[in-house]
């Protein structure tokens, strides 16, 4: 992928990634605060299917934008070539993507 | 070595990539350059000591050097403005390749000019009128405040990306590129535009700034290549880059 499209991924991402992460936040210090238990949260949360988009997209988001972030990183620090910092790119993505939604769907379906 | 009120303890660099520090006792004056102070050396202490400098008047780019760990004009630096306690430690420039002393080789850093298609490409032919251009058009605004530059390298040495990468075509180039987007009679921005998206070109900056805050003439080259960024990412929204 040329830098260029690289570059406009990751605003891309970064613009999807602000709200999200906020809502993310706000999600947190809700449930911290009215004291829900693990329980109480599964109950609210599954068979949601807004949580599901909401933290599908999230997920998506934060691995394009993770893993051209780390990309750029691995590229400055190792000096890697063009071809290795790919694969280490897609890797990465590939990881989070299944990672996370794996873990959104143990909670919202 | 000590110093007093009347001597400043100046280290030099001698050698090439490999070297020593040099130390010398140099007579303090009122109103001193640090382009002076190495000019004194050579004179009445090492006829070897290898530096570049020509005009002396902050025109030509050619005389800087690292003082004190800042890359600086030396012919527009007051030692007093960097001597700390009558002592200074004078380099080369980083990010270059050390030839002899205080001097670099260039070589890389104009290169990069080139391959930044820092060279206006005319739209008309020399027999075509000479076009009307508005001086307080945006395009034109942004063009001129980013024209000054002196070649002076003093950003490209202030950069660490260019440390961390050095195939990066740096702020010095970048900010010459931005210049000719700007310039409402240049043809090949289209091409131009795709080189500065390259590998090698403005996505790496970090905006650290580290080349604005250093430019002697008072550049932003981190604003020049955030124009290029945008600009890139609006081609790039086109499917153009």
């Amino acid at each position: 992928m040329t830098s260029a499209r690289l570059y406009l991924l990751q605003r891309l991402s970064a613009m999807v990634l602000a709200p999200l992460v906020l809502l993310h936040l706000v999600v947190i210090v809700y449930a911290v605060q009215d004291g829900l238990s693990a329980s109480e949260i599964l109950s609210r949360t599954r068979g949601n299917l807004a949580w599901t988009a909401i933290y599908g997209v999230f997920v998506l988001a934060a691995a394009v934008h993770g893993a051209i972030g780390l990309r750029s990183i691995a590229g400055e620090v190792l000096g890697w070539t063009k071809g290795r910092l790919d694969a280490l790119m897609y890797g990465i993505a590939l990881l989070l993507i299944v990672l996370g939604w794996r873990a959104v769907a143990a909670v919202t379906l | 070595m000590t110093t007093s009120e009347s001597t400043l303890a100046v280290k030099i660099w001698k050698g090439g990539a490999e070297g020593r520090l040099a130390e010398y006792a140099v007579p303090a004056r009122a109103n001193q350059t640090v382009l002076d102070v190495v000019t004194w050396i050579q004179r009445h202490r090492d006829p070897s000591l290898a530096y570049r400098f020509a005009c002396r008047v902050g025109m030509c780019g050619s005389c800087a050097m690292t003082v004190n760990g800042r890359p600086r004009w030396t012919c527009r630096t007051h030692v007093s403005k960097v001597a700390k306690a009558g002592r200074m430690t004078i380099e080369p420039l980083r990010n270059l390749p050390v030839i002899k002393d205080l001097a670099c080789d260039m070589t890389a850093f104009f290169e990069k000019w080139q391959a930044a298609k820092g060279r206006f490409e005319g739209r008309e032919t020399r027999s075509a009128p000479i076009p009307q251009i508005d001086p307080a058009s945006p395009g034109r605004l942004a063009a001129s405040a980013a024209i000054e530059c002196i070649n002076c390298a003093v950003c490209y040495a202030a950069c660490d990306v260019v440390a961390w990468k050095p195939d990066y075509l740096g702020p010095a180039a970048l900010n010459r590129a931005w210049t000719l987007q700007n310039d409402e009679r240049d043809g090949a921005q289209k091409t131009r535009l795709s080189t500065v998206a390259g590998d090698a070109g403005c996505h790496n900056c970090h905006s650290q700034q580290g080349c604005s805050a250093h430019c002697p003439v008072g550049l932003n080259p981190t604003a020049s290549i955030a124009g290029l960024k945008r600009q890139v990412f609006k081609a790039a929204l086109r499917g153009e880059v």
